[in-house]
């Protein structure tokens, strides 16, 4: 593991004991390695999850590389994650900003938007396919002739409805660490900047988000890494449909291991699942600058 | 190096993928000492006679009891499997047959039980014959049918066809002429719960019977090459996309899911006139619809012919039964006493009643004085004959079939029914993986 401590953090006191990391490491190797392990040996057999386990060298690799099903599951899960991203960054920001102050309204707002991450991603689904129901849903319930589209059942839209929900389920969360980045920042900035005449808008922009970068980098890894592994959601609310409109990186592979009893395939895609997570999250860090790690104000 | 150990940890907790498919075996795994374990799906009225039959097994035979276990429904369809796999299965296994018991009896997962049959012949005199096909794996019997049979059947709504002035469709022609009326009043001539896909094959299956016949469709399960690509397969396939482009269909079926019965209610509503669906679907239209069922309002038919079709009229299309088939992995004492279950337990005289009592029709022949005494006798004789004269019964295509070409059919069906694939193409995918 030396090699993967990273540079030396200077003057952090050599008292610190190795062996205190050994429970997160038992649970990390048990629980994240060896099954990542187990996944990578089964990419290179066939198994149906009932009969023996044949090795049968690349043919599910073969199989997974060369059927159209995996650019087009590739493509929805990056085109969920950087429509979602671009949804919820500017969002969060705005109602992390706008919580951070010390009022008491802002205070309960900011429980009430909490609630949506209290609920299970299951019942979100579930109470949201039944409101978006083209004839017993929301829309003919009030007569509202826009609201009751058949929003799950055309491609772009049922598309559209999984950013939205997924947008409305996991904005609260980003917006909780905004609010903790930008409660981060010196007040004496802002004291500064209005002693020079800056108005609100121009404190926003020039001291709040610049001073947010580092949150930004935390907020965005978390959700870009996090939609690679969206799944409960989709699964309840379209079941990656209509046809395979919204068949998500994740979901294909619980469908071919699960439905489809093509265990080998399957591990190929949670291959490429984690190197696809790995290579995001360290592109991310990059962007991030050399010093992402030592930030003081990142809220991670 | 900017790969910190932080970094591993934090990916190590964004991508649970290891965790999803290191899945888990579970405890109730092969029992000990004779009492065998036994698990089924949850749900009433079903639950409730299924437990009945077990608990009265029991109090027979307080040496050998069976433990019983429920789940949902798709919850149980991962979950069997996986316990399989992992050599932790119950005694008795719980399932629909045909190409999943295929899987199991091909990795030497559950018991041939042929020569059982033969020792005890009467049992299998006592069940409809149609019920062996799919418990039966290359000539050999590898699962007890039980419980009901389930044919699919055209339900329609008397109060909506009285209404709008027409009869029951009598062929296929009369179905298509019967669309645009329907449209025109601004009634849905079909419901459907499209989002579960299974609701979209039951037309398939009844459209390639229809015209050309059962051949057609077990081509494709023996595996024939270019079984899909005959003449009939796609003009049958052209006929369905035929009836989604004359508005057929409920507007919105793509998102519509029969789990919460919302394809049901637009029937007993009146919002649609038609609809094909399972012989359960009468039990909920009797418990949810009202007085829709007791005032005679739900009509019900057999699917009619297609003019020109080569398909017998008395063939039908569903569930011919459900399946209990043991573990080879249990121990001989509770293979014994799952054997025992399966002559003395399945099927009884109390279970019977229970079934005809919420609208279903047991497997057991000679069930007719039962039937004709039930509030619904009308609609269990209808069943009844489908399922006794049928002369084929096709099963359930997405259970006929592996669960790999399965998927495929599923998935390929609801792009057949958005009108994204044409028949060819449906026919070119289906034939790469029934065909291989």
């Amino acid at each position: 593991m030396s090699a993967l401590t990273g540079r030396p953090r200077g003057r952090e006191p050599r008292s610190v004991l190795p062996w205190l990391a050994v429970p997160a490491l038992v649970v990390f190797v048990g629980f994240a390695v060896v099954p990542l392990i187990g996944v990578f040996a089964l990419s290179f057999t066939t198994w149906d999850g009932i009969g023996s386990i044949r090795p049968s060298g690349l043919t599910s690799w073969r199989a997974v590389l060369t059927d159209p099903g995996l650019p087009h599951a590739l493509w929805v899960t990056f085109l969920v994650m950087a429509v979602s991203w671009i949804v919820q960054t500017p969002l969060s920001i705005l109602l992390g900003t706008f919580l951070a102050g010390r009022q008491r309204y802002r205070a309960v707002l900011g429980v009430v938007y909490f609630v949506p991450l209290m609920l299970s991603s299951a019942a979100i689904a579930i109470a949201y396919e039944a409101l978006l129901d083209p004839n017993f849903g929301l829309g003919a319930g009030l007569k509202i002739q826009a609201l009751s589209q058949d929003w799950l059942g055309r491609p772009w839209l049922a598309f559209g409805v999984v950013v939205f929900v997924v947008s409305w389920q996991f904005v609260p969360f980003h917006t909780l660490i905004y609010q903790g980045g930008v409660q981060q920042i010196p007040k004496s900035l802002y004291e500064a900047a209005q002693l020079d005449g800056a108005g609100r808008i121009r404190q926003f922009f020039d001291i709040t988000l610049p001073q947010l970068k580092y949150t930004v980098i935390t907020s965005s890894t978390l959700m870009v890494v996090g939609s690679l592994t969206f799944f409960d959601l989709i699964f309840v609310l379209t079941e990656g449909g209509p046809g395979d409109a919204t068949r998500v990186l994740a979901l294909d592979m619980y469908k071919r291991g699960f439905q489809a009893s093509l265990m080998g395939p399957a591990s190929v895609i949670a291959v490429i699942l984690v190197l696809v997570g790995l290579a995001l999250a360290l592109l991310l860090r990059r962007l991030g600058g050399r010093d992402a790690g030592a930030s003081q104000l990142e809220g991670a | 190096m900017a790969l910190s150990r932080r970094t591993l940890l934090g990916l190590a907790a964004g991508v649970p993928v290891s965790a999803a498919l290191a899945g888990c075996g579970g405890s109730s795994g092969p029992g000990k000492g004779g009492g065998a374990t036994y698990w089924y799906l949850n749900g009433q009225p079903q639950e409730g006679v299924r437990a009945g039959a077990v608990d009265a097994f029991n109090k027979a035979h307080p040496d050998n009891e069976i433990d019983d276990t429920t789940f949902q429904n798709d919850a149980y369809k991962t979950k069997i499997k996986t316990a399989i796999g992992a050599g932790q299965a119950p005694t008795v296994i719980w399932g629909w047959g045909g190409g999943t018991l295929r899987a199991y009896a091909e990795a030497d997962q559950v018991e041939d039980l042929t020569s059982w049959f033969d020792e005890h012949s009467e049992l299998r005199k006592g069940l409809f014959p149609s019920s062996f096909g799919a418990a039966t794996v290359d000539g050999r019997i590898y699962a007890m049918p039980c419980e009901a049979v389930q044919p699919i059947i055209l339900y329609y709504n008397n109060r909506v066809f009285e209404r709008v002035g027409v009869e029951p469709p009598q062929s296929w022609d009369d179905i298509m002429a019967l669309v645009p009326r329907f449209n025109a009043k601004g009634i849905a001539p079909f419901a459907l719960g499209g989002q579960s896909r299974w609701t979209n094959m039951m037309w398939l299956e009844f459209l390639f019977d229809r015209i050309g016949g059962s051949e057609v469709f077990q081509a494709a399960v023996e595996g024939e090459k270019n079984a899909w690509s005959h003449p009939d397969a796609i003009k049958a396939l052209t006929k369905l996309q035929d009836l989604v482009k004359a508005g057929g269909f409920v507007k919105g079926f793509s998102s519509i899911t029969a789990d919460s019965n919302a394809d049901q209610a637009l029937l007993y509503t009146g919002r649609a006139a038609m609809m094909l669906h399972g012989a359960w679907s009468y039990g909920i239209q009797q418990t949810d619809g009202g007085d829709f069922v007791s005032s005679g309002s739900l009509g019900y038919m057999t699917f009619p012919p297609v003019e020109g079709g080569k398909g017998d009229q008395s063939d039908t299309v569903g569930n011919p039964a459900q399946y209990l088939s043991i573990s080879s992995k249990a121990s001989a004492a509770q293979k014994k006493t799952a054997k025992d279950f399966f002559a003395t337990g399945i099927l009884q005289e109390e279970e019977v009643k229970k079934w005809i009592g919420n609208g279903s029709v047991p497997i057991r022949l000679g069930t007719e004085k039962l039937l004709a005494a039930s509030e619904n006798a009308d609609f269990l004789q209808f069943t009844y004959d489908i399922a006794s004269k049928a002369k084929v019964f096709v099963q359930s295509w997405d259970q006929a079939l592996s669960p790999t070409a399965a998927e495929t059919l599923l998935d390929n069906i609801v792009k057949l029914f958005q009108l994204s694939i044409p028949p060819q193409q449906f026919a070119d995918n289906l034939n790469a993986v029934t065909g291989a």
